[in-house]
């Protein structure tokens, strides 16, 4: 859920990058040196201690984690809380969403949640959000899925609500203290990349299923963005700002609430909009565990193997996203022009508020005693698109089935085997201390001892050579990633005609629940590896294409036409002046591209990727194995930070710095992979 | 900008007139259907309250829970269809009663003894189902190489099963994390040139085996019955030395077939006890193999929404359905 809103610029006032240093060997010589010694000792050693373990083995480590998760049985104090956050969801579902029998309906028909869904859309933002919204919530029953897309909202809307009396306070605490704000990020670092999967299982022992656990797992995905954005919008005030006002002899309190939140005012808007997208993201997982919502016609057509019928409540779900996108942000802008004194006439606007409310509970009332303005008539669009849908997904699978075939056979040959051969059946010290010395070849000392912990980290959770087979996979997909986003990045960048007919693509690439592109995808690359790298390519790319894009674009009109004036062809412009000085924006790719692919990891073990995703799923199965999916989750957490200490050290040596790291995502135009709301 | 506004409010104007008109089709009132629901109910003898069915996601349980929900829903009960995956969390929720009932359980004997060991959940005995794991290939292998179907011969084809994901071993398709398999352990023990490569879902293995007959492509993996795709795609089981009571026993050590199993119906304490209509049906519960098989091949090939392919089968099968109410 990346990126719905407009991306705007990366690094508009970033330093141009600076050539690293050449002293001596230059750093890709080192890197051949490595891969050579490791590929020597390799030959001699290859298959021998390995740690491969079976698909449903596991070791006294597992064992004992399983135990531990089994010694944590229900509580009064959860079940309290449980039941008090099901009550209070019950209230509004049945308020909007779902009949109290014998009533046929919920106690406001469709007509009047539209009327008033529309009111509340003009009301914060403007007639033209208002119609959106109005159009959307028709959509939901036209398409046949009133009763799952209220359910939806309710479930949203409330644990968002949660998510802000949490996370504000924390962001603000975040905002004043340097120190709490370290101990905060180590623990929503952990949040996000944790695969909720994981968890679920805990949390169905402590709060049962269904609602609660719906809304605890969704408010733990969805906790970091705000935190972390309003976090950042507060510590981010100019000190200019704050000595002039301190000068005043403010307290700490009023310099917080009069000087410090007001001008981080539209950082923690943005924060707001992007928990909304990251709960919404969690709509499937939550149906996992019987949570109402759009997630569950979607997982329940994945059962039946039905294409179409899993697109178009998944659609649904992208359609919620966007009008919650766009009202969020209509609303932070109008909040913005309000407070600076402008806008239409409030008195106007009032009088038009009041006059609206009038055909509003007309159509409340209305709504409660006519059958159809109740429940909503069914009119057959949604199976419409699905049996086309279908037909379509058929026909082209008939015609591509061989190239695909052929292409996948040829990366798994070419590139996974051989990598993973290397990698994963080396012996666990020696991949060790070969990815170890890479780290301090790329990235450099900084980057090496997190790297050494990390590793540390995944061969005490024994897991060893799956998670080398996922690092494996990762890599090659973030080599492909890389490939699609230079190509199509220099392309938009060049050719604004082709930036905008393909930003729609990207932005559906990236918001459309993976769970909908599965039956395709096995459909026309079977059960394997590939298989998983295409998800995370669908997922991953989309990011890159947009970070390159921006990069290159930025690159100084004045720069390109001194290469012109020296005679340079168009590819000499590429290669030797636009993609050399979007440099910083490459290497932000790639890391976003790795933990965007690393994210998808849980999908791929649906798909026949095996390794630490099937261990996960594994660990849903049963008390016994629920240890093992834990080590495999906390592995993934730990390829993630390590990855990311490793590509960071990177940018920061190639001249993207910290900097327009944080700049990047303050403009809120995407945002890393640890902070997204990826459908994991 | 005040021609734009009037052109908003034109259009609002117009959206408001075309969703009137949409919701005054003449449907009949509220009131009415909410009196038509309570006569229903108060025919079916009353009270019956809220039934919890849960719904493990494969097409045979979802005719299961949707027959005896439209049956239950006859007697005048509320049905609530809880989707959950099986094993740990169906427990779970049977014990905080959130479900009352899984009606087709396959296995998890750990969670079964120690619910049953709580008090929390009672054994109501079989669904009638028989539940067949093994080692299955598609129809076009057997008819072309049928000494395929004995597990003997498989060495000698296990080159033709490779796949980019086996290395220099034949290919077998592994299934579901959450499903009760040790085929590793079986080929391991029987000495075959394969290795198991898990599919990671019903949907994916599904789609391999169609996959499979459709291009004769190699294919040899875990599969079983009740299961609605071999309604369309014909597939034949491969015999591996027959099963014996306790050949099972050490996980490590098995080289034998899977154990036919008589599925199970798993109810919450409390509900059995209860008494009600719903109770009495999921104790009398009990169909054939080819009566789920009909009912998920109206769902899956004909596309029937599940209540309406329920709907179908209890209309045609008026004495099964009258034995069950007790």
């Amino acid at each position: 859920m990346a990126t719905i809103t407009e991306t705007r610029p990366v690094e508009p006032g970033a330093p141009p990058p600076v050539e690293p240093e050449t002293r001596g060997v230059p750093r890709w010589a080192w890197g051949l040196v490595v891969v050579a010694g490791w590929i020597g000792v390799w030959t001699f050693t290859k298959g021998t201690d390995t740690l491969v373990l079976g698909g449903l083995d596991q070791t006294g480590l597992h064992d004992r984690l399983s135990e531990f998760g089994a010694s944590l049985g229900d509580s009064p104090l959860t079940n309290g809380v449980g039941d008090t956050l099901e009550a209070f969801v019950d209230f509004f579902r049945r308020l909007i969403a779902v009949p109290t029998p014998p009533r046929p309906a919920a106690e406001i028909g469709w007509l009047g949640v539209v009327a008033i869904a529309t009111w509340i859309g003009y009301a914060v933002a403007n007639w033209r959000i208002a119609l959106l919204v109005g159009l959307s919530f028709v959509s939901f029953g036209a398409f046949g899925y009133w009763e799952d897309s209220m359910d939806l909202l309710v479930v949203t809307l409330v644990s968002v609500l949660l998510t802000v009396l949490i996370g504000f306070p924390l962001a603000v605490w975040m905002g004043l203290s340097r120190r709490a704000a370290r101990y905060i990020t180590l623990l929503i670092d952990l949040l996000q990349t944790m695969p909720t999967f994981v968890y679920l299982v805990f949390v169905v022992i402590l709060f049962g299923i269904g609602v609660p656990t719906a809304i605890i797992c969704t408010l733990a995905y969805a906790l970091p963005p705000i935190v972390r954005i309003a976090g950042f919008g507060i510590r981010d005030v100019s000190p200019t700002t704050i000595e002039a006002t301190d000068s005043l002899g403010q307290t700490t309190w009023q310099r917080l609430v009069k000087v410090q939140i007001p001008m981080a005012r539209s950082t923690i808007i943005l924060g707001l909009n992007q928990t909304i997208l990251a709960a919404l993201s969690m709509a499937i997982i939550a149906s996992y565990v019987a949570g109402p919502g759009l997630g569950r016609p979607v997982l329940s057509a994945l059962t039946r193997n039905n294409f179409g019928d899993s697109l178009v409540p998944g659609l649904l779900i992208v359609l919620m996203g966007i009008m919650l996108d766009r009202t969020t942000t209509a609303a932070s802008q109008r909040s913005e022009v309000v407070a600076r004194g402008g806008g239409e006439d409030p008195r106007r606007r009032r009088l038009l508020l009041a006059g609206g409310l009038v055909p509003v509970a007309f159509a409340v009332w209305y709504s409660r005693f006519e059958l159809d303005a109740a429940v909503f008539p069914e009119l057959g669009w949604g199976d419409a698109i699905a049996d086309v849908s279908n037909r379509l997904m058929e026909s082209a699978v008939d015609i591509l089935e061989p190239l695909t075939s052929a292409f996948r056979d040829a990366v798994s040959y070419g590139m996974l085997n051989p990598m993973q051969e290397l990698l994963a059946d080396s012996p666990w010290w020696l991949s060790f201390t070969g990815i170890l010395l890479l780290s301090l070849v790329i990235g450099g000392a900084k980057a090496l001892l997190p790297t050494l912990i990390c590793l540390s980290g995944i061969r005490f959770l024994d897991l060893w050579h799956d998670s080398m087979i996922v690092l494996n996979m990762t890599i090659v997909a973030t080599v492909l990633v890389m490939i699609i986003a230079v190509v199509f990045g220099v392309w938009m960048a060049r050719d604004s005609r082709v930036d905008l007919a393909l930003r729609p693509l990207l932005d559906a690439g990236q918001t459309i629940p993976a769970f909908v592109y599965l039956i395709p995808a096995l459909a026309l690359f079977g059960s394997s590896r590939f298989t998983a790298i295409v998800a995370g390519l669908i997922y991953a790319a989309p990011a890159a294409v947009k970070l390159v894009a921006d990069g290159v674009g930025q690159v100084s009109a004045g720069a390109v036409e001194a290469g012109r004036s020296v005679g340079s062809t168009k590819w000499q412009e590429i290669i030797k002046v636009q993609l050399p000085m979007a440099k910083g924006s490459l290497v932000l790719a790639t890391n976003q591209g790795l933990l965007y692919v690393l994210a998808m990891v849980v999908i791929g073990g649906l798909v026949g990727a095996q390794a630490l995703g099937y261990d996960v799923i594994l660990g849903l199965s049963s008390s016994e194995k629920w240890g093992k999916g834990l080590a495999a989750g906390l592995s993934i957490v730990l390829l993630g930070i390590m990855i990311d200490r490793i590509a960071r050290a990177a940018a920061e040596r190639a001249g993207a710095g910290h900097q327009a790291r944080e700049r990047a995502f303050r403009l809120g135009g995407w945002r890393p992979a640890i902070f997204t709301g990826g459908v994991r | 900008m005040r021609q734009v506004k009037k052109k908003g409010v034109r259009i609002g104007a117009l959206a408001a007139a075309a969703l009137f008109a949409l919701s005054a089709c003449g449907g009949g009132s509220v009131e009415d259907a909410t009196e038509t629901n309570e006569e229903q109910a108060e025919a079916a003898g009353g009270d019956c309250g809220e039934f919890n069915i849960l719904v493990h996601p494969w097409v045979g349980y979802t005719a299961d829970a949707y027959v005896v929900g439209e049956v239950a829903e006859e007697q005048g009960c509320t049905v609530n269809y809880v989707e959950l995956k099986e094993g740990g969390p169906s427990y779970e929720a049977l014990a905080s009663g959130d479900g009352d009932v899984i009606l087709e359980e396959w296995s998890h004997a750990e969670e079964l003894a120690a619910g049953i060991a709580a008090g929390e959940v009672v054994d109501v005995g079989s669904p009638g189902n028989v539940g067949i794991i093994g080692w299955y290939v598609p129809g076009w292998l057997a008819e072309e190489h049928p000494d395929i179907l004995d597990y003997k011969n498989l060495n000698n084809y296990a080159a033709e099963f490779k796949t980019s994901e086996s290395g220099d071993l034949g290919q077998f398709l592994g299934s579901d994390p959450t499903y009760t398999q040790y085929d590793e352990a079986i080929v391991k023990n029987l000495g075959l040139d394969f290795k198991v490569v898990f599919s990671g879902g019903e949907t994916a293995t599904v789609e391999a085996f169609k996959k499979a007959q459709e291009n004769k492509e190699w294919l040899i993996g875990y599969f079983w019955e009740p299961q609605y795709v071999h309604a369309e795609v014909p597939m034949k089981r491969v015999a591996l030395p027959p099963y014996e009571e306790g050949c099972d026993a050490d996980k490590a050590e098995v080289a034998c077939d899977y154990a036919e199993t008589q599925l199970k119906k798993v109810a919450r304490t409390a509900f059995i006890e209860s008494g009600t209509p719903a109770a009495t049906l999921v104790q009398n519960f009990s169909w054939t193999n080819e009566d789920q098989n009909l009912v998920a091949k109206y769902i899956t090939s004909d596309g029937m929404s599940p209540e309406d392919a329920a709907a179908q089968w209890i209309a045609d099968n008026p004495d099964k359905v009258e034995a069950w109410l007790g």
